[in-house]
């Protein structure tokens, strides 16, 4: 009996140390293996950012059909009516109801001074063309948006046919949660119902009604019957506004960003904007 | 029987209350079933048969909604040589000019209250405030 006690002792604490040693032994053994795993992860992930940052420079396009357009400050300062005609050929084109109040205001496009639109640019000294010509703003349709990745609804996206930020104004549930992540104020909430506020119906196309927001779609009603959006017709005359695929190299838009220096709205946000002025 | 004057006329109160729904129907206008007035233009043709359209109008709207929106193809439908651009307000309304003689008389009769015209435009609505183009 005493004899066997003992033995049982003695299993016992081989066991028990064997089993507290046991998982720091292949912990302290294996750790090696993971610190020089590790390592090269380290290594693997320091490059990586190296690289992605000498390509800033040269931000890879995004493929297929991307809708842009380059709007040229120079040609708007010619003829200073243009702007207003192309703001009125939207409102006409899209029911947009012009409430007294500007708090309500609903902006598809709109003008603003170069210090607002290009609030990373310095307008120290600018050149006094630029700084008495309202600059046209309007929303970027942006190739990474911000307001989609914020609407909880999918009631905003970009639609991959044409890189077009568009709405379902059908799904759309008026948190605003879009207009707070939009960084170029492009979208408008309606607070109250816009119909009475709406001077001309166009048949063709919805109005919209209180509690739902509302942006630029780039006239893809109008597209799709082969014409340029409203602003760009409005514009026609002098040719301020250019539109078109900004990935095909034969494009007019691009022939136009080949041959100027453009320059687009808060760039260092990363949004990739699909709105290029010259200014 | 006991209480023969007021269990009689108590049985006849009730069975004319339990059959109030079928002699009121009988009666009044209320059971009409409605008559939607055809297109005053005199078209005969849909994008779907009659039949269909008369169940399934709600679930074609909302596949053209989709279609036009979320996937942006608005392509121009081509129907036995007529032309027709998906939407409520381009399509429908073109031919059925009249909402409230149309789209109302049945959905006042199933007591549906769509929400399509929060946003859309009635033709009457359209003609209003005319745009000039």
């Amino acid at each position: 009996m005493d004899k066997q006690r003992r033995k049982f002792l003695k299993i016992a604490g081989v066991s028990a140390l064997a089993g507290i040693g046991a998982p720091a032994i292949i912990k302290l053994t294996s750790s090696n293996a993971v610190a020089s795993s590790g390592g090269q992860e380290a290594a693997a992930g320091h490059a990586a950012p190296a690289a992605a940052g000498h390509g800033v420079a040269a931000v890879e396009a995004p493929q297929g059909v991307r809708l842009g357009m380059v709007i040229d400050m120079r040609k708007m300062a010619e003829q200073p009516g243009q702007l207003d005609s192309a703001i009125a050929a939207c409102i006409n084109a899209h029911n947009i109801p012009e409430f007294p109040d500007s708090k309500n205001e609903i902006k598809w496009l709109w003008k603003a001074p170069f210090q607002n639109v290009f609030l990373d640019h310095s307008s120290y000294h600018s050149s006094t063309r630029v700084a008495n010509t309202p600059f046209p703003a309007l929303c970027n349709h942006c190739d990474d948006p911000p307001c989609v990745r914020a609407c909880p609804t999918k009631a905003t996206f970009k639609l991959a046919k044409n890189g077009v930020v568009a709405m379902d104004f059908h799904r759309c549930i008026g948190c605003r949660f879009c207009m707070a992540a939009c960084p170029y104020g492009a979208r408008s909430f309606n607070w109250q119902d816009p119909r009475p506020y709406i001077k001309k119906y166009n048949a063709d196309f919805p109005s919209r009604m209180k509690g739902v927001v509302e942006k630029c779609n780039f006239c893809g009603e109008r597209l799709a019957l082969g014409q340029e959006p409203a602003c760009v017709e409005a514009c026609k005359a002098t040719g301020a506004i250019t539109f078109g695929d900004l990935n095909d190299p034969q494009s007019e838009v691009r022939q136009v960003l080949d041959n100027e220096f453009t320059i687009q709205r808060k760039t260092n946000l990363g949004t990739k904007p699909s709105v290029f002025y010259i200014v | 029987m006991y209480n023969k004057g007021t269990i009689i006329p108590g049985l006849a109160l009730f069975v004319l209350f339990v059959t109030f729904p079928i002699w009121f129907n009988g009666l009044t206008t209320a059971g009409d079933l409605p008559k939607p007035e055809l297109p005053p233009g005199g078209e005969k043709q849909c994008v779907m048969p009659a039949d269909y359209m008369r169940a399934n109008h709600m679930q074609l709207l909302n596949e053209w909604r989709d279609n036009v929106l979320r996937d942006g193809n608005r392509e121009i439908l081509e129907i036995d040589g007529k032309k027709y651009r998906k939407g409520l307000q381009m399509a429908c309304m073109a031919c059925h000019t009249k909402k409230e003689k149309f789209c109302d008389s049945c959905h006042t009769y199933a007591a549906v209250t769509p929400y399509c015209w929060d946003c859309h435009l009635t033709p009457n609505e359209a003609a209003s405030k005319e745009a000039i183009h």
